[in-house]
């Protein structure tokens, strides 16, 4: 019997038993729509962190004031001492270091915003115009601050989307003033609407020069130091110069903290893997209740048609023979059931796409072949025994049955 | 063609050994036409079921067209099977979802038949049979005559030596039963040997040859005149 000859004849006994059938695909088929659509949760999840990691910047090596120890406690905070803080001198002997491409400084306060009658909070950063660049910001209109000395506290300012909405409306905002605390800046420009990363909104802020904002303020400290490596390979060479330097700077003392992106990175690339993998993995004990459930179905089948094994042998088909057929039977119920789940899968996953949209949802290539592949390998695992059960049926015992 | 010698079959039952047969010597030459008769249990079906290779003599030779097919694995008696025996049964053994064209090509099938030949012997021995109108017919479609005819047709579409048929008109009414016994006859002058299990002596007389079976022993073995 030729194979062709084989699976005509397989799917023709399917067919036979329709409901069976349908039952058994739906079974396989929500196993493998299963393991691709939390797969697919899962890697949305880690693509998503991802792309809020690299919509902070990319190549960025961060500076924290203090030096965080494994436990996240500073020893000199038990101590009722706070690390020295960094200040605009750190931030501009970053530049000595050739694995650096630019630096801007960062130093954040909430400040009462008023424009005419309105007003409101708003959290104020201080930066130079480096920022733009390095943090991937867009302008809506007007101007980012200018390229001036870092010292110089021009009373300038940029609004996010939200606060110009909020403070302005519709108004010509370029060139208005604005009043910040007890100062006044004027607006020289907006920045397009960004959302939220990593927990900052910019469309809440209002971005002033680094000086301005610590006379605003009236402290010389940084909140962080910024800095944008030459490339990827220069991300190591960048953090090691930074440590360097602000030890220097320090008078020898190792009390700042350098992070850089790809470890936080690396650190949540990892968590999420595996998160999707052990969920993955939940999905697949759900398959392989299918091939249990396909094994007893094709024992059923065995049982039911011993007439016609019996006559197949009494034909002259040779054991083997009949091993595949039923062979082919489970395959081609777990083809079509993981052909199916796919479909499932891939529907249920842009259904979740359309709920959250923010979301990146997709089943990674490897879980969409591992579940087809599992389906398909449980299906014909669990055949082997029905199959067998069928090769070695006695004719005259399976025929004398009526 | 066919050639017992010593053929025993034991059944165990309980710890009890049952002899279905003893000690059967028998020869068959092509084309002949046997009857197996005798009382129930007394081995007739047994006997037949050895000589279809669907089970196994406890001991003895059995040889088929002068090869020893006793010694022969699963897979060749198969063959043998496949190619040189056909079987009639008394419930015609149809497959049911299949139609009655399916059916005949069964045996073309599992053999391994290329599609275009099979299709031309199934059309042959369908129109043969006159079952060309009900060649898309399912068995519960279709009468008993009618079913048997299709498992007639389905025996003989190997081209088989010999026949095997085991009570062929046991569940047919008297006119139709004539008409299958008319089909198998027909055969029988084709060259093709015929044993017939049955219990009606009448039909039993039809054949050229024979067998008187009593407990497990061929007691007697008688060729009618003709």
């Amino acid at each position: 019997m030729n194979p062709g000859d084989t699976l005509r004849f397989a799917s023709g006994s399917l067919r036979g038993a329709r409901t069976r059938t349908l039952l058994m695909m739906l079974a396989m088929s929500i196993g493998v729509a299963a393991v691709v659509i939390l797969t697919a949760l899962g890697e949305g999840a880690r693509r998503y962190v991802i792309g809020q990691f690299s919509s902070l910047g990319t190549n960025l090596v961060i500076v924290l004031p203090g030096r965080s120890e494994t436990a996240g406690v500073n020893p000199g905070m038990l101590l009722g001492q706070t690390a020295r803080d960094l200040v605009l001198d750190d931030a501009q002997a970053l530049l000595r270091s050739t694995a650096i491409r630019r630096i801007a400084p960062l130093s954040i306060g909430a400040a009462q915003a008023s424009h005419g009658s309105l007003n409101r909070e708003v959290v104020v950063m201080g930066t130079t115009a480096n920022m733009l660049a390095i943090r991937h910001m867009d302008m809506g209109q007007g101007q980012f601050l200018p390229q001036i000395d870092p010292r110089s506290a021009l009373p300038v300012c940029v609004l996010g989307a939200t606060i110009k909405k909020e403070l302005f409306g519709s108004e010509q905002v370029i060139g208005a003033w604005l009043r910040l605390g007890d100062r006044r800046f004027r607006v020289i420009g907006v920045l397009a609407k960004q959302g939220e990363s990593m927990g900052m909104n910019s469309d809440e802020l209002v971005i002033v020069p680094v000086a301005s904002a610590h006379m605003l303020f009236n402290t010389q400290a940084l909140f962080r130091i910024m800095i944008e490596a030459k490339n990827r390979d220069m991300i190591e060479p960048a953090k090691r110069d930074a440590e360097q330097i602000l030890m220097q700077q320090h008078g020898g003392e190792r009390d700042v903290t350098v992070i850089t992106q790809d470890a936080v990175l690396a650190t949540f690339d990892k968590i999420l893997r595996a998160l999707t993998l052990a969920v993955g993995g939940i999905a697949a004990i759900s398959l392989s209740v299918a091939g249990v459930l396909i094994m007893n179905v094709m024992l059923i089948a065995v049982a039911q048609r011993t007439q016609e094994i019996g006559l197949l042998k009494a034909l002259g088909a040779p054991p083997k023979q009949i091993r595949h057929l039923f062979f082919a039977e489970a395959a081609l119920l777990s083809a079509i059931g993981s052909v199916l789940g796919l479909v499932l899968g891939e529907i249920g996953t842009a259904i979740i796409g359309q709920i959250y949209p923010t979301l990146p949802v997709a089943a990674p290539w490897w879980a969409v072949l591992a579940a087809f592949g599992t389906a398909l390998g449980t299906g014909i695992l669990f055949s082997v025994m029905p199959a067998r059960r069928a090769a070695q049926l006695d004719p005259v015992m399976a025929l004398a049955k009526r | 063609m066919i050639e017992f010698t010593g053929v025993k079959r034991l059944f165990k039952v309980g710890d009890q050994e049952v002899a279905a047969l003893r000690d059967i010597n028998l020869e068959l030459v092509a084309g002949e036409y046997v009857s197996i008769m005798g009382p129930s249990g007394s081995g007739k079906s047994t006997l037949l079921n050895l000589i279809g290779l669907l089970d196994r003599p406890t001991s003895g030779i059995y040889r088929l067209d002068g090869l020893d097919v006793t010694t022969l694995d699963d897979e060749a008696q198969a063959r043998v099977r496949s190619e040189k025996i056909g079987f009639v049964f008394q419930f015609f053994h149809l497959v049911p979802r299949l139609t009655a064209t399916m059916n005949i090509e069964l045996p073309l099938l599992l053999a391994g038949v290329p599609p275009e030949e099979r299709k031309a012997r199934v059309t042959q021995l369908l129109k043969s049979y006159g079952l060309t109108d009900r060649a898309d017919h399912r068995p519960d479609q279709l009468s008993g005559g009618q079913r048997q005819r299709v498992a007639i047709a389905r025996a003989t579409s190997m081209h088989p030596l010999v026949l095997l048929a085991d009570e062929p008109t046991g569940n047919l009414d008297q006119t139709t039963g004539k008409e299958v016994m008319n089909l198998l006859e027909q055969l029988v002058t084709q060259g093709v040997a015929l044993i017939l299990v049955t219990h009606d002596p009448g039909l039993g007389a039809r054949a050229s040859r024979q067998l008187n079976m009593v407990d497990g022993q061929i007691v007697s073995d008688t060729r009618s005149g003709s």
